[in-house]
């Protein structure tokens, strides 16, 4: 993750978001080991607290998992941008 | 109508209310109707029950309508603009119990991925001190 702040307010609504427009079970984690959090809970995102340089880690479960996960790398790799964010999320 | 359970931002301070309601828009979004008040009719710090009902008015979502209140005399002024609301309206309003602002964005992102108002308001006050 590169964005300048982090995991913080405004990227984690954005993040939250995107998850909640997948109907796989989708969730996050800062370490591969975990803890791996829900990524469509906007309070468990957020208490996250993932600082810039964090490796994020991403699995889905379902349907639309692959898309899921995809999407929601793309996201963080693109810093949160918004018109990606906006393209994505429909 | 909106399809998404709408958020309600009621403050002493006008500023306040206003400034809470820039943070839903501009981070969740203009899916989620929204409405807001702050102060009193003489324009100081207060709250008062017509305002209220005109901003649950402007929020009003089928789904339901979620109220964030700051102080005391805010949820009570709440509490009264619920009661005086049209009889079948009355249950599909709440009052969370969650911080004003916090509670505001965390509401409004639960509401526009569709929750129920249960939910909304579940989202809102996992934030409040255990």
């Amino acid at each position: 993750m590169t964005h300048d702040v982090g995991l913080h307010a405004r990227p984690s609504v954005k993040l939250t978001k995107l998850a909640k427009g997948y109907a796989s079970e989708i969730e996050i984690a800062a370490a591969p080991e975990g803890p791996w959090i829900d990524a469509k809970s906007i309070v468990k995102v957020m208490a996250l607290k993932a600082k810039r340089d964090t490796i994020m880690h991403v699995r889905a479960r379902g349907a639309d998992a692959c898309s899921a996960v995809t999407a929601l790398l793309a996201l963080i790799e693109h810093d949160f941008d918004d018109d990606h964010a906006n393209a994505v999320a429909g | 109508m909106s399809d998404k359970v709408g958020i309600v931002i009621v403050s002493h301070s006008p500023d306040v209310a206003r400034g809470a309601a820039d943070m839903v828009r501009q981070m969740v979004g203009n899916e989620v109707p929204l409405g807001f008040c702050g102060g009193n009719p003489e324009g100081g710090l207060g709250t008062s029950v017509e305002k209220i009902m005109k901003a649950i008015e402007e929020a009003w979502s089928e789904r339901g309508v979620a109220i964030l209140v700051d102080l005391g005399g805010a949820e009570t002024n709440s509490e009264m603009a619920i009661e005086m609301l049209p009889p079948d309206r009355q249950g599909k309003v709440v009052i969370c119990n969650a911080p004003i602002v916090e509670g505001a964005v965390m509401a409004a992102t639960e509401a526009w991925g569709g929750a129920t108002l249960e939910d909304v308001r579940r989202t809102a006050e996992e934030l409040s001190p255990q």
